[in-house]
């Protein structure tokens, strides 16, 4: 179980707000903050991992305090059990991708660890290599499995999989997957990407400038309850254009472009950029196998 | 035929001076690098005053400093029966002062360039700061370690100024080759004189030479760097 509450000022290209959260998750859950930048999500995975001092609040995992203002305690990063995969990967360049992953064991640590997550994470044929010449995908492999060398109580991911195309995309999530369930961890994503969110998490926490909007299960929080269709993506509106007395709305989803028509009262809300949802009641959708899939 | 003893001695002193100077830099340059405070800035004008500085200034003050008829000498003199005057273990001690900011700045502007991630990363693998300097800061810095040893050497060969405050020109004790030179062209002997000069132009050009093929090579083998 993990406990969180904080409070911090953040001050970010938007102008100073407030970071005022507090959640708990239970062991082997996936929870997912989702927000825009600035929002303060990098800043609750920093704090939680002892990089970022909170002004007032706490921090406990398994019933461990990593952070308490009111009793004064706090830990070090050093002595906090979390995997942190940065941002920017923060593969040690000097060391070679299996010295990476070895540099994270403790003294006593068993060795059979790495070759069961360079197997895990496919990087047999790389792990005598320098971290420079992988590509993205790669090195975010390396960065999860290194992570994870500890077994942390937490597994902290700041928007892993941002920078990656989406087939590799989708392979990552797969292995994210799979190491929340093989080593029974206990995650937080930091992610703004729907189907990503949809397809790995348990719960998420909708936070807009430093504050909690919505929390819940994905399809509860990011849907209307009114709407019951039959049909429904997600996506984000990349075109609003006047056709006659309509408007003809693009949504971009994953990587389809939906044209869907709407009249001038529905368009008011809406704006590019948006994340809106695209249901449809009245026709049945028919699913066709493409390719060897 | 010309005396190598100048040209040992500087060698030495270089040596000395460059190996003493990267102990203290390293977590000095470490401390500037990272640190939060507000005096900060102090320290770092002083590490620089060196590169401002007439060397005479610097060593006229040490020279004061240093003389057991003056406090800080006095007290060294009395207690750990140092002297630091027109001698040896002296000349070390100015020359660790006056190549001090070509030590600290590379080191330091190295560590500042470096992704803050690693460090962070690190720790949250749970090892120490000091694991931490040692094993991944340090090794990925590599060519601004480089860059400082050397200027440091190089710098501590071309002092002329404060060796000859504070060291006073003594054969063999305190004569380093600079003086050297001086003592020779003052008695025409400018054959001497060139010889002496040559050795350290070539010297001198040969390290830096060395240095600069190597971090070009560094840069390319490490795309990261």
């Amino acid at each position: 179980m993990i406990k969180f509450k904080a409070h911090k000022k953040l001050s970010s290209s938007t102008g100073p707000s407030q970071l005022d959260v507090a959640f708990e998750l239970e062991q082997g859950k996936l929870l997912t903050i989702y927000g825009s930048s600035g929002a303060g999500k990098t800043t609750i995975l920093r704090i939680i991992a002892g990089l970022t001092r909170a002004e007032s609040g706490y921090v406990e995992a398994n019933n461990e305090a990593w952070f308490n203002s009111a009793k004064n305690i706090n830990l070090p990063a050093a002595k906090r059990s979390v995997g942190l995969v940065f941002q920017d990967f923060a593969l040690f360049p000097n060391l070679t991708i299996r010295e990476n992953l070895e540099f994270a064991l403790q003294k006593g640590d068993d060795k059979k660890l790495l070759d069961e997550l360079l197997e895990l994470m496919e990087l047999q044929q790389l792990q005598h290599m320098k971290p420079g010449i992988l590509s993205g995908g790669q090195k975010q492999r390396v960065a999860l499995a290194r992570a994870i060398v500890r077994k942390p109580a937490i597994l902290l991911l700041d928007e892993p999989l941002s920078a990656l195309d989406d087939a590799m995309r989708y392979k990552l999530q797969d292995m994210i997957i799979k190491v929340h369930r093989n080593y029974k961890l206990t995650t937080i994503l930091v992610s703004h990407h729907l189907p990503e969110i949809y397809r790995l998490s348990d719960e998420v926490i909708c936070l807009e400038k430093g504050l909690i909007q919505k929390q819940g299960k994905p399809s509860v929080v990011f849907t209307e309850q009114k709407i019951s269709g039959k049909f429904k993506v997600t996506g984000e509106i990349i075109e609003i254009i006047p056709a006659d007395i309509v408007f003809i709305v693009s949504v971009l989803c994953a990587n389809e472009i939906i044209k869907v028509v709407a009249t001038a009262s529905e368009v008011k809300e809406l704006r590019t950029g948006q994340k809106v949802m695209v249901a449809s009641k009245a026709f049945n959708p028919v699913i066709i196998k493409l390719g060897d899939s | 035929m010309i005396d190598w003893q100048p040209l040992l001695l500087t060698l030495k002193l270089s040596l000395i001076t460059t190996a003493v100077l990267f102990f203290i830099a390293v977590p000095f340059a470490y401390w500037l690098a990272y640190s939060r405070f507000k005096i900060k800035a102090i320290f770092e004008a002083v590490v620089s005053l060196p590169l401002v500085l007439p060397p005479s200034v610097l060593g006229f003050y040490l020279l004061l400093a240093f003389s057991p008829a003056n406090a800080f000498g006095k007290f060294l003199d009395h207690y750990f029966n140092v002297r630091l005057v027109f001698t040896f273990p002296g000349l070390v001690v100015a020359s660790v002062l006056y190549s001090l900011p070509f030590m600290v700045h590379p080191i330091k502007s190295g560590l500042k360039n470096l992704s803050p991630s690693l460090k962070e990363a690190a720790y949250t693998l749970g090892k120490s700061r000091f694991t931490t300097l040692t094993r991944i800061l340090l090794p990925n810095i590599r060519p601004a370690l480089l860059t400082g040893i050397v200027l440091s050497f190089a710098h501590t060969i071309g002092e002329f100024g404060v060796v000859l405050m504070i060291g006073g020109n003594i054969p063999a004790e305190t004569r380093v080759a600079s003086l050297a030179i001086y003592d020779e062209v003052q008695a025409m002997n400018y054959h001497v004189a060139n010889m002496y000069s040559l050795i350290l132009f070539t010297f001198s050009f040969i390290i830096l030479l060395a240095v600069y093929l190597f971090n070009h090579h560094f840069s390319k083998a490490d795309p990261l760097q």
